[in-house]
């Protein structure tokens, strides 16, 4: 599926949750789907400084495809990464590069893209559009 | 002596913003340590400030220049009043508590800081006590030391009194701690600094609206605290400091309203205490302060701190029904904060889902990092009580709590 599929069936898969603390048990359920980081990977260098949760990530560039592990120490918080991971993960650099997000807005957390929240899903997603943009002229 | 109780009615009446909804729910405002909201006399005074009197102060011949200079200084008096300050000119209206501690740190470091002095904090400051006697420190080759607490959010006092010397030059201490609640014996560690001649800054932020305080009393050198949480505005702050310091201090900024003549030669500076006031304040904030004081006058200081205490320790009996919730700060004397861990559960997450059931609390290390790498957690979720809280708010919270816990477990 490309990046803008994935995002489609997402907005369709919340538009089920009207309510938002269902939206929330189901962002913290993504959570548990989230590919975890290697535990040897839980260094400070793959670490996403949000103000309040820590985040790691790890990108892994394999068959000109970049991938992301990850894991983060608030559950609301890995389930939005889970939400990042599960659009962008399996796509060319040139694709993460290109990618355009409307999903956030779409199912309604671009409040958590606010630089107050301090969760460091706004960081997440310029980290892995900076890894896509290193890794770019490896393929 | 009874005291008379607050008519909690009449005061939620009187602050607009508590009938708003967050999220479809009623708001729940528990961030209180965080700022306080405004009575409808306090946004009063703002509009027509705006609507009647707005004019630069200090300097005008004209009428509105005079009235609004007027107002101004009717906020001085009744800071004064208001903690009891000997002299209206040792009142320096500040932009807040940072502001505050930021000028004692570099001005009373100027005057009477020398390479080996010693500057002593406690474990439990927010950093805007912190970050500026390290800076300072820094610049004077002086050295920072840390009264030690305990896992309750005591301060050892006895280690305190061995720390102090004659090389102590500043004591600067919070009164209530913004993270723990913690009152702290601000009478004794004054006195023991006393007898070493140290001056001594108490960080009341915290305490301004809970605590009756009188600097006579406590023989305080310098008081600091914020307007916005004390049902003011933001922008405004002030710092008290005992005459025979801040004259002894050099100014601040330098700008308008700090002069008394300016050549290009050389520069005499204002009296107190408009020689630390350079530059337009923050004019409206700062005559809404005196609103604020009234609002809180009338209704009577220990009457809210007897209710408030009432609350917290209703909110501290429920709060402890939850399975897994570990509070933080356990200090005997304790004021409207009520800080807490859930085992296993992130403070983020609860502040979020709480958020989404209307009910407004602080996560995270409340600009107190050392706090907590002292206890080894990452942050707390605070409530904090003000005199508009109920316990209906204490039980709603307590109910969203313990279905975010459900949900996060």
């Amino acid at each position: 599926m490309t990046i803008n599929e994935i995002q489609d069936e997402l907005i369709e898969d919340f538009e089920f949750y009207t309510d938002w603390m269902e939206k929330y048990e189901y962002i913290i359920q993504l959570g548990k789907e989230l590919p975890l980081i290697d535990e040897s990977h839980k260094q400070d260098q793959f670490i996403i400084k949000g103000c309040q949760s820590k985040v790691w990530l790890f990108p892994n560039l394999m068959d000109g495809k970049l991938y992301f592990t990850a894991d983060s120490d608030a559950v609301i918080t890995k389930g939005l990464v889970s939400l990042m991971v599960k659009v962008l993960s399996g796509h060319t650099p040139q694709e993460i590069v290109e990618a355009n997000l409307y999903f956030i807005d779409k199912i309604g957390l671009t409040e958590h893209l606010s630089p107050t929240r301090a969760n460091g899903l706004l960081s997440m997603v310029k980290q892995m559009k900076l890894y896509a943009v290193a890794l770019q002229n490896r393929v | 002596m009874t005291l008379k109780k607050i008519d909690i009615n009449k005061i939620r009446s009187d602050f607009p913003i508590l009938k708003r909804e967050v999220n479809g729910k009623p708001l729940i405002y528990l961030d209180n340590g965080a700022t306080t909201q405004k009575p409808q006399v306090v946004i009063d005074a703002l509009v027509n400030y705006y609507t009647d009197m707005n004019a630069n102060i200090h300097r005008g011949v004209h009428y509105l220049s005079q009235i609004s200079t007027d107002a101004f200084e009717v906020t001085r008096r009744k800071v004064q009043g208001f903690i009891h300050a000997s002299h209206d000119y040792e009142i320096i209206l500040t932009k807040g508590t940072t502001e505050s501690i930021n000028l004692v740190a570099q001005c009373f470091g100027e005057a009477f800081i020398s390479e080996g002095d010693e500057i002593i904090i406690s474990a439990m400051e927010h950093h805007s006590n912190i970050v500026p006697w390290q800076m300072m420190c820094e610049a004077k080759g002086a050295v920072l030391k840390v009264i030690p607490m305990d896992s309750r959010g005591v301060l050892d006092i006895d280690i305190y009194k061995d720390m102090l010397s004659e090389r102590t030059k500043m004591v600067a201490v919070t009164y209530v701690s913004n993270a723990l609640g913690t009152i702290n014996p601000v009478e004794e560690i004054i006195r023991y600094a006393h007898d070493y001649g140290a001056a001594v800054l108490l960080d009341a932020a915290q305490a301004i609206h809970h605590i009756t305080i009188d600097v006579s009393k406590l023989d305080v050198d310098f008081l600091v605290f914020s307007g916005h949480k004390m049902y003011a505005p933001t922008g405004i702050g002030v710092l008290y400091g005992k005459e025979k310091w801040l004259n002894a201090m050099p100014p601040y900024q330098g700008g308008g309203d700090m002069i008394k003549d300016v050549t290009f030669a050389k520069t005499t500076y204002n009296e107190l205490p408009f020689k630390f006031e350079a530059g337009t304040p923050n004019i409206e904030a700062g005559i809404c302060l005196a609103y604020a004081i009234d609002y809180m006058t009338d209704i009577g200081l220990e009457a809210i701190k007897a209710y408030e205490d009432e609350l917290l320790e209703y909110a501290t009996l429920e709060i402890l029904k939850i399975e897994g919730v570990r509070i933080i700060g356990t200090s005997e004397a304790k004021s409207s904060v009520l800080s807490f861990v859930v085992d296993g559960v992130h403070p983020y997450d609860i502040g979020v889902i709480l958020d989404k059931l209307g009910i407004a609390v602080r996560t995270g290390h409340h600009c107190a990092q050392p706090v907590m790498d002292q206890l080894g957690i990452p942050g707390t979720v605070r409530a904090s009580l003000a005199m508009y809280n109920t316990k209906e708010d204490i039980d709603i919270f307590i109910k969203g709590l313990q279905r975010a816990v459900d949900m996060l477990k």
